[in-house]
């Protein structure tokens, strides 16, 4: 075990995939000799050459296609997006080529490409450089999303990610870039479509991924601090595949259940796993499932409206009291 | 359909000097891809009779005048190339040597059918042959050619990409972004990849002129540093032509390249485009004069290769052929239920 930031974690991943794998490039805007904005791939470049960390021009669509078409004859790009609200230009081939290109060409192309990038907000970057897509993205069958929260997990899980046959949706969480944590050394892969639980507990299942894993094990410690009650904290890590059982389990152990998200709350992760427990476990729950969520408003630019625009501490705080039928 | 698939393996240097090109092909040569020709013709003709029955549902697209375009760069076509097109694909299925039962199977639906009856028209491969689809979105696919060009020169396999595309995805971003990055990748020598406009005039029913103020298209390459002519792409010969010329600039530099391609498209846009009112009948009919095969067939009768009776059997046979594949895609089994759901991940990975 060695004590690694999320971004080393990350590098870490792609500089090893890159030693062993000769197919593996990486393609972006300024990741070359600029480093990479946020610094995930600086000095690549010196290592592996420009063949195969390539710089391109500001061009999302054109970019992430011949990407795409890369993978499709015999590489495994990993495509930077300098953050993945620019994905919207590039979703057209996200979604029409990549997530559906095995299915419609009968089985006879596989697209093994991964797609990374910070995701949600938090920077005070306001409206158009603040989204959270795992809820879009995760909509569409071909595509596999994952958003992990832990340097240990970032590494695993690209690893994984740039194995995979299957076009994957990496959605890194570019608040935590700079947070330590434990990462075990070498080949220490991290599958896809399994939960973590993150702190176990037997009073209330609360669940999310990404930034909020670290918000939900701070509301934890205050609820065990102040109300002695013992929550359980799950990561999802991976939002399709997803991992049901884990959560089935966890309610039919606590009864009681918040999902939390950066996110719009409408057609949304939370939504989907507030549907999944009432499906499986209808008859353990105490309480409806509650879902905090960000405000339903373009993200905001001064600081005390985004702080108020995403979920905080005394947000999932009332939440869980509300499940738990308590006062707070 | 091409049972005797011709290949070119050491294409002479022509048309270097500036005069008009002259064909390097034998007229035997020629009166196969005529017969080629004239069974794509009959194919695409059985597909919309199809599609007017309700056999072929969704989307057809059909590439009748616009076969001399096709057959003649498939000249220049070495085993390991590969070309990627748009939705108006059978024709670069079947002289790429793809099966037509199981090309109309995959019209109607069926099992059997290239992509096992889940793409349809819009969607044929046959990657086998080098064929990698078959695109739905216009100019979408555009990108990916210029990657998978990237990938043959990272991999250093000798092999391009011949790139078609309509004149009405030249004036959507996707050729933009990606003719930019060709060029540029070019300048290392990191794009084999030859851009073929099927400039048939209309994109959709909105003619050249009304969706650019430069109806040049092939200048339009000018701007990424891409060198590019244009053919009459009427005339079999003057595609194989500069197909040749073109296809070993490519591979030799591993720049890219373009060719417009001036085509006419002599039937509907789509199968469901009755009215064709953005266009005349007139200029149909003179149009016509100039049809790929007609112009062909006059050059064989010159050769003196072939006699009305020869044309005549290959008509006969090419409309068996079509028949066939008919009666094959309509008594195919409809694809399997179970198929439903797989190939939406890798089967290895046991997602549905």
């Amino acid at each position: 075990m060695a004590v690694m930031t999320y971004r080393d974690a990350l590098k870490s991943a792609l500089a090893d995939e890159m030693e062993r794998d000769e197919s593996v490039v990486l393609i972006g805007e300024d990741i070359g000799l600029y480093g990479g904005t946020h610094l995930i791939t600086d000095k690549l470049i010196d290592r592996f050459g420009k063949k195969r960390v390539i710089d391109t021009p500001i061009a999302e669509g054109g970019f992430t296609g011949a990407a795409i078409g890369m993978a499709m004859n015999g590489m495994k790009p990993v495509v930077e997006m300098m953050t993945w609200n620019f994905s919207f230009l590039a979703s057209d081939q996200i979604i029409q080529n990549a997530a559906k290109l095995r299915y419609f060409s009968g089985g006879q192309v596989s697209v093994p490409i991964v797609i990374r990038g910070p995701n949600g907000g938090g920077v005070q970057l306001s409206a158009q450089h603040t989204h959270s897509l795992e809820g879009f993205y995760g909509q569409f069958p071909g595509l596999k999303v994952v958003a992990p929260a832990t340097p240990e997990d970032v590494k695993g899980m690209m690893l994984t990610a740039i194995r995979d046959p299957d076009p994957v949706i990496f959605m890194e969480a570019g608040a935590l870039y700079g947070t330590k944590g434990e990462v075990p050394e070498g080949d220490a892969t991290v599958p896809f479509g399994k939960a973590r639980i993150a702190r176990e507990g037997s009073d209330i299942s609360l669940i999310s991924y990404g930034r909020q894993v670290n918000l939900l094990l701070k509301v934890a410690d205050q609820l065990a601090k102040e109300q002695d009650v013992q929550a359980e904290v799950i990561d999802l890590r991976s939002i399709r595949p997803f991992d049901s059982e884990t959560i089935i389990e966890s309610v039919k152990k606590t009864n009681r259940a918040v999902v939390v998200q950066e996110q719009w709350r409408w057609f949304s992760v939370a939504s989907e796993v507030a549907a999944i427990i009432q499906e499986h476990a209808f008859d353990y729950l105490d309480a409806p499932v509650e879902r905090v969520s960000g405000a339903e408003v373009p993200a905001p630019y001064a600081r005390n409206l985004e702080i108020a625009a995403f979920p905080g501490v005394s947000q999932v705080i009332e939440a869980a009291n509300r499940a738990l039928y308590r006062k707070g | 359909m091409a049972t005797t698939h011709h290949t070119n393996e050491t294409p002479t240097d022509v048309a270097s000097n500036g005069t008009a090109p002259t064909s390097t092909v034998s007229p035997e040569t020629l009166l196969d891809y005529y017969r080629q020709m004239v069974e794509v013709r009959l194919f695409e003709e059985a597909a919309t009779r199809g599609f007017r029955q309700g056999k072929v549902g969704g989307y057809l697209h059909v590439y009748i005048g616009q076969e001399a375009l096709a057959r003649g760069f498939l000249d220049a076509f070495r085993k390991g190339d590969k070309t990627i097109t748009a939705y108006r694909d059978h024709a670069h299925v079947l002289f790429q040597g793809g099966d037509p039962k199981a090309t109309m199977a995959e019209l109607y639906g069926k099992g059997t059918g290239l992509v096992k009856g889940k793409g349809g028209s819009m969607h044929l491969f046959d990657v086998e042959n080098g064929m990698w689809g078959g695109y739905g979105i216009v100019g979408a696919h555009i990108p990916l050619g210029v990657g998978m060009a990237y990938s043959e020169a990272y991999r250093e396999t000798g092999n391009i990409i011949q790139l078609y595309l309509g004149d009405g995805a030249i004036h959507n971003g996707y050729f933009h972004e990606s003719a930019n990055l060709a060029g540029l990748w070019g300048k290392d020598g990191m794009c084999p990849c030859l851009f073929i406009i099927e400039n048939n005039q209309y994109g959709m029913g909105t003619s050249v002129e009304r969706a650019t103020a430069n109806t040049n298209l092939g200048s339009k390459f000018d701007s990424y540093a891409i060198p590019w002519e244009k053919v009459d792409a009427m005339d079999l010969e003057a595609v194989i032509a500069v197909a040749h010329k073109a296809v070993d600039y490519v591979r030799e530099t591993g720049k890219p390249y373009a060719v417009e391609a001036m085509t006419y498209r002599l039937g509907p846009h789509g199968a469901a485009d009755f009215l064709e009112q953005y266009r005349s009948k007139d200029e149909v009919r003179e149009a016509r004069k100039r049809d790929p095969i007609g112009l062909l067939e006059q050059r064989l009768l010159d050769l003196g290769v072939t006699d009305e009776e020869a044309m005549e059997k290959i008509r006969a046979h090419a409309k068996e052929l079509a028949d066939e594949a008919v009666k094959f895609a309509e008594e195919s089994p409809e694809p399997d239920l179970s198929e439903l759901t797989t190939d939406v991940y890798a089967p290895e990975t046991g997602l549905i």
